[in-house]
């Protein structure tokens, strides 16, 4: 149906939407570090939680992004496998131990997903949605510390894939470049840009995560 | 030296093939690994074995006939060298070496340690190479004016001698950097870029009826080319490829 090259360049595409979208995310959840007894938090959250557009237009859009992504991301690990039926007894190739399994790391994503729609995502549609309660612009802060203060596991588990979701981004945002040709060797700027990028969404994350656990 | 090796044996295209052992003694450290396996080979015709098959011509790092996996690595240990470029010195007495076939579905093994790599040239067929009139308007490639940085680029991606290493080395079989290699040369090229569109849209249909994986970008291809192709080449394949369906 579609080369190769196209089939790697939607991989790419849909990776840098959902990049862009995590950005966002975090700019969000950090607001939730001001000293403001989380109001800022609050507003920016219960603003996304009920703007029709946000609501009805770019989460769909968000959640076909991340369908799109998995599913493309297993087609390609089908067809790849496909590609080397007889195996070698003795491989040791020259290339990062994270650029040979995206597939798993995506795979940690994929659990880590589903844990934090069970946490925050379907609680808020089941609030919204099936129980139709009266909209609590305030609710969204008090949230976020009942998950995380003193949750030993849930933040353990939180960090550990924030990592793993940091060194998929970094070969993932470096890949994309090179998947829709505008990479350039001598030019490590795009190179800089993957691990900056990569480490302040995992960095980021990990330390709300971690300030909300010691933090009420 | 003395040394273990285990070396994958397979009768022909329909049987499944095996690792077997043998011992070697008496290799002296200047040989070539090809020469190393040449005794080898003697000792098992005079003892009345089949002798191990495997690919080799020019034995200067030519002609990319060569095609061993050693010790896990297309070409072995060493960077930027083809396997009849390997000597013995890089292995020590008593080492165990794995010596296997490139593999890849679109390389099917033949014999042993030999593949068949026709795929290659069938994409090499559908479109890398440039028409020249040849009714007595000849133009000398020479006279047409070409700046050096694109000289030097198609120059670089020219060196490509279609061994299938980078394919051995992806952990996807993928192609892409043998197509990004042959598609640069011409593209850099003012010669090559009349046919530009039709090059990059046949070479990549090729390959993915050859049956080559996808390139995820592992930079393996790279690491283990005997020319040491960059994979600048695969985003120039790239970029080229999504030009040709936007023009």
């Amino acid at each position: 149906m579609y080369s190769s090259i196209i089939k790697k360049v939607l991989m790419a595409l849909s990776g840098i939407f959902l990049m862009v979208f995590l950005l966002q995310h975090l700019a969000i959840n950090l607001t939730s570090l001001f000293p403001d007894d989380g109001n800022t938090f609050n507003k920016i959250s219960h603003f996304m939680g009920y703007n029709p557009l946000v609501q009805f237009v770019l989460q769909p859009i968000l959640i076909f992004g991340v369908f799109f992504h998995f599913i493309m991301g297993f087609v390609l690990e089908y067809q790849n496998r496909k590609a080397r039926i007889s195996k070698y007894i003795y491989h040791k190739t020259r290339s990062s131990w994270v650029s040979k399994n995206m597939i798993l790391s995506g795979l940690v994503i994929l659990a880590f997903l589903a844990l934090h729609f069970y946490d925050f995502w379907i609680p808020e549609m089941d609030y919204k949605y099936i129980n139709f309660k009266q909209p609590d612009s305030l609710k969204y802060f008090h949230e976020l510390q009942e998950k995380f203060y003193g949750q030993t596991t849930r933040t353990t588990i939180y960090c550990i894939s924030f990592i793993l979701l940091g060194l998929h981004l970094n070969h993932g945002l470096s890949s994309s470049f090179q998947s829709v040709g505008i990479s350039n060797k001598k030019e490590k700027n795009l190179q800089r840009l993957a691990i900056i990028y990569s480490f302040i969404i995992s960095f980021g994350f990990s330390f709300i995560a971690i300030y909300h656990y010691f933090v009420h | 030296m003395d040394l273990q090796l285990k070396i994958w044996r397979q009768k022909n295209k329909l049987n499944k093939g095996e690792i077997k052992n043998y011992s070697i003694k008496n290799i002296e450290p200047d040989m070539s690994f090809l020469e190393m396996l040449d005794i080898l080979n003697q000792g098992l015709i005079s003892s009345g074995e089949e002798p191990v098959a495997f690919d080799h011509d020019c034995r200067e790092g030519i002609c990319g006939a060569c095609s061993l996996v050693i010790n896990g690595a297309p070409h072995g240990p060493d960077k930027g060298t083809t396997t009849c470029q390997l000597h013995m010195r890089r292995f020590n007495d008593g080492d165990t070496i794995y010596i296997e076939p490139f593999r890849g579905n679109s390389f099917p093994v033949i014999k042993d340690l030999v593949v068949d790599r026709s795929a290659f040239d069938r994409i090499q067929q559908a479109g890398g190479y440039v028409s020249v009139n040849t009714s007595g308007n000849t133009v000398d490639a020479n006279a047409t004016p070409i700046p050096k940085p694109d000289a030097d680029k198609a120059f670089e991606a020219a060196a490509c001698i279609g061994c299938g290493a980078c394919v051995a080395a992806c952990k996807n079989s993928s192609a892409m950097l043998f197509v990004g290699a042959k598609v640069s040369q011409y593209a850099h090229l003012p010669q090559g870029k009349v046919e530009a569109k039709e090059r990059v849209t046949n070479m990549v249909k090729q390959m993915d009826k050859e049956g080559f994986g996808n390139c995820t970008n592992t930079g393996a291809c790279e690491a283990h080319c005997p020319k040491e192709i960059s994979v600048e080449n695969i985003a120039n394949l790239n970029r080229e490829y999504l030009l040709s369906k936007i023009k």
